[in-house]
């Protein structure tokens, strides 16, 4: 449930869902950003411009000209959700190639973790997670939670630029660069596969809110010879 | 016969097709996009008779060379920039922003570079030939969509335009005084108590510089070192246009039209929908001062500013 809403700035309302980050306070946040979507489909509300659920918040813009914050806060407290919706939540497997070459931050890991690589990519691959929220770039998806023991701050200096389908990991968060980007994530391999595509104008990120995502290691030959 | 376009003899440093925006895809990481200047472009649209929604030639500080290739348009340019035509037989014409002007095949638009400003907005009579990605025309080069594959115009590329039947030459002007202001208008931010007292102070009183780091993503400021007491930074949230973010070095970002759709660290604040279009023109070395204002001022503000570009529009002839 929202536990509280206020302006942010002029133009968006903030839906605040609690502070912490879990399945439950983010299965609740992803609940009114699928019902409100639908509204706004059915023109049932109008002026609302974008949505932006993410761990434990939700934002909605708006456009001025035709609404305000006091309209969409109404609307929001208002709302009776409807926890029948079916959900499309997807099982997607992503190939991942963990090779030195791709893996850019297996050296800063094993020094900070103090475990070996073997063992980090144990634990990594031998999970399932969950899709909080995807965005910062198109499609990047932020999964979680990562076993404790390969939790990993930031890198102290981010890189100017991250290859395209770069994997990596901070805090209790995995995610994938689906572009060439700034960024700040421990890199541990690389995948082949599109995670983004904008030719599918429905559905172009294949990772959203509320799916569950395992990868599994493939070699470099099959990442070269990767074909979708 | 052939369609006409703009050849590209020089691309400026950056040139891209905008519009009002795409909504509906912060979910997915794809920002607004868009004009950073929202009533300039609306105004260039007016100045040739198109529809307001019409995509635009978006371009910063040196603009293109743009020759016109098998067809006659009207045209106008908006905000503070430095242009001419020169004509086929090589003639040269001085121009002034706000006000439509005929070009005939082979001649050529010369943008030289924006004055007191970082961006201004070329339409055409009719508009451009080009296809909607999801609702918007506007060029986003971080995630490659839009127009000209969403990448910045090159040089020899070819910008194509709408075939319509030139009658007559459209003769039209705004009497627009291009003004600038160095105090940006804010709403405290959701994290505004992560800052210290004197960080406070300093946010509004001491002034900030507008830094080399400017694109169509953001603005990076310097100044004093905003104290931040709680936690430099918190879990990743959605981002709108003119969040005010501060990340542990203390120096203030700015979010414009293609930023990044979530971010973590505290916001301060966030510029008032009216002072978007303001701060987005501001160039590197400008000094600014933050003010704060409340919702409802904001709200009012905002008013005024939608009936000033009204009366722009209707002044229009």
């Amino acid at each position: 449930m929202v536990k509280n809403i206020s302006n942010l700035g002029d133009a968006a309302v903030y839906c605040d869902f609690g502070s912490e980050v879990n399945e439950v306070i983010n299965a609740s946040v992803i609940e009114y950003f699928h019902h409100i979507s639908k509204l706004i489909k059915d023109k049932k509300i109008e002026g609302i411009t974008n949505l932006t659920p993410s761990y434990n918040k939700l934002i909605i813009s708006f456009d001025l000209t035709i609404t305000n914050y006091k309209k969409i806060k109404n609307f929001t407290e208002g709302l009776t959700i409807n926890r029948d919706i079916k959900n499309n939540n997807q099982k997607i497997k992503i190939p991942v190639c963990c090779d030195d070459e791709y893996g850019l931050d297996f050296l800063r890991l094993i020094e900070k973790l103090n475990i070996d690589k073997d063992k980090i990519l144990e634990l990594y691959f031998g999970k399932e997670y969950f899709c909080y929220m995807t965005g910062f770039i198109a499609g990047m998806p932020f999964l979680g939670d990562l076993n404790e023991n390969i939790r990993c701050d930031r890198l102290e200096t981010p890189r100017l630029k991250m290859p395209k389908g770069s994997v990596g990991i901070t805090e209790q968060f995995a995610n994938i660069y689906t572009f060439e980007s700034p960024g700040g994530w421990n890199i541990i391999g690389n995948t082949p596969k599109k995670i983004f595509d904008d030719k599918n104008l429905d559905q172009p990120a294949l990772v959203n809110p509320g799916d569950k995502v395992s990868f599994y290691q493939i070699t470099k030959e099959e990442y070269l010879n990767w074909n979708e | 016969m052939n369609k006409a376009y703009f050849e590209i003899l020089r691309a400026g440093v950056n040139t891209t097709i905008q519009d009002k925006g795409r909504n509906h895809l912060y979910h997915v990481g794809i920002a607004v996009s868009g004009a950073i200047d929202q009533r300039n472009y609306t105004l260039s649209n007016r100045l040739v008779d198109n529809q307001l929604n019409e995509p635009v030639v978006e371009f910063a500080y040196q603009g293109p060379l743009l020759k016109l290739k098998n067809g006659k348009i009207n045209f106008a340019i908006s905000g503070d920039i430095f242009f001419k035509i020169i004509r086929k037989n090589l003639e040269i014409e001085d121009c002034e922003c706000y006000k439509s002007y005929f070009l005939d095949e082979e001649d050529q638009i010369d943008i030289i570079s924006t004055k007191n400003s970082t961006y201004g907005y070329l339409a055409v009579n009719g508009g451009f030939d080009l296809e909607k990605t999801w609702g918007s025309y506007s060029i986003n080069t971080k995630a490659n969509i839009g127009p000209n594959n969403g990448k910045k115009y090159s040089i020899n590329d070819k910008i194509f335009i709408k075939k319509i039947n030139i009658k007559s030459q459209i003769n039209k002007k705004i009497n627009y005084n291009y003004s600038t202001d160095n105090i940006i208008r804010i709403i405290k931010g959701t994290n505004f108590d992560y800052f210290s007292k004197v960080a406070i102070e300093k946010f509004f009183n001491e002034g900030f510089l507008i830094t080399n780091l400017v694109d169509r993503m953001g603005i990076r400021l310097k100044g004093s070192k905003l104290e931040n007491i709680k936690n430099t930074n918190i879990k990743s949230e959605g981002l709108v246009r003119g969040v005010i973010q501060v990340p542990a070095d203390g120096n203030p970002i700015i979010m414009l039209s293609d930023h990044g759709t979530v971010g973590g660290y505290p916001k301060i604040g966030v510029v008032i929908a009216a002072d978007l279009d303001l701060i987005g023109q501001l160039t590197p070395g400008t000094k600014i001062n933050f003010k704060e204002v409340s919702l409802e001022e904001a709200q009012n503000i905002f008013k005024a500013y939608t009936e000033d570009t009204n009366r722009y529009l209707n002044e229009c002839n």
